[in-house]
């Protein structure tokens, strides 16, 4: 029996999504299919009890606010792709990780303990290390997940490099 | 010898396999499963192991592993 038979149509499908959506974004999924798979799941039955996608192996708040560091994608994958070849849940890896040169298996938490107790809350953004010579036509807006920044009345429905939602930008100028 | 685990995550699902591959006996709680009292339970006594409270946490005997350390495990539990 083909392994993926156990999969409902929703979760491959959302895989294919996914998959695509990452490599033209310059990620990869994980290409343990079958690990991967129960993830999407995962994510889709987070959506179904929280109504967003709560990283799989992060115990959600049920707030969408105090959980907005760890929607996915989390706040943290791009620093632990970074360190350590792979998010935190291992969703996402980088070609090192896949090829074989960082071990495999789980990595430490990033998120700061205050948000595992309480729940996220945001951080001012970091000051501008000289003010601005002249007024800005538009504001900057940054994608929190990615760093995508862009120049616009309002942060964009969503990032068009990691697909994040419009409440995960920040003004960043 | 307990589990806290989260039944959407990875990490969890392989220290499962692992044991379960190896014949051992555990008790486990899915903590994303319970609901209200149960839940704040089960964080609570996770965090008296694991004051990060991240998962899988895994007590054996006096010994507490986070994440899914399988060397650790090994050693631990003689596999």
């Amino acid at each position: 029996m083909n392994k993926e038979e156990r999969f409902s149509d929703e979760v491959l499908k959302t895989y294919e999504r996914l998959n695509k959506e990452a490599e033209e974004g310059g990620y990869h999924l994980n290409p343990d299919k079958d690990f991967t798979l129960r993830l999407v799941q995962g994510l889709l039955e987070n959506e179904r009890r929280y109504g967003y996608w709560c990283c799989p192996c992060r115990l959600a708040f049920g707030d969408k606010e105090k959980d907005l560091d760890v929607i996915c994608p989390c706040y943290y994958r791009d620093s632990d792709l970074e360190e350590f070849g792979a998010c935190y849940c291992a969703l996402y890896v980088t070609d090192e990780w896949i090829a074989g040169s960082k071990k495999h298996g789980s990595i430490p938490e990033r998120r700061p303990a205050k948000f595992m107790r309480e729940g996220y809350s945001e951080t001012p953004p970091p000051q501008s290390l000289a003010p601005n010579p002249q007024p800005l036509s538009y504001p900057v807006w940054r994608c929190k997940v990615c760093g995508y920044l862009c120049a616009r009345p309002e942060p964009p429905g969503k990032c068009p490099v990691c697909k994040a939602e419009k409440d995960r930008f920040e003004r960043f100028m | 010898m307990t589990l806290y685990a989260l039944s959407t995550c990875g990490w969890c699902r392989k220290t499962k396999e692992l044991l379960n591959a190896n014949q051992i006996q555990y008790e486990y709680i899915d903590v994303d499963k319970c609901q209200g009292e149960e839940r704040t339970e089960a964080s609570a006594k996770l965090r008296e192991l694991n004051p990060r409270g991240s998962f899988p946490t895994i007590r054996i005997d006096d010994e507490v592993v986070t994440g899914f350390d399988e060397d650790r495990l090994r050693e631990l539990l003689e596999i």
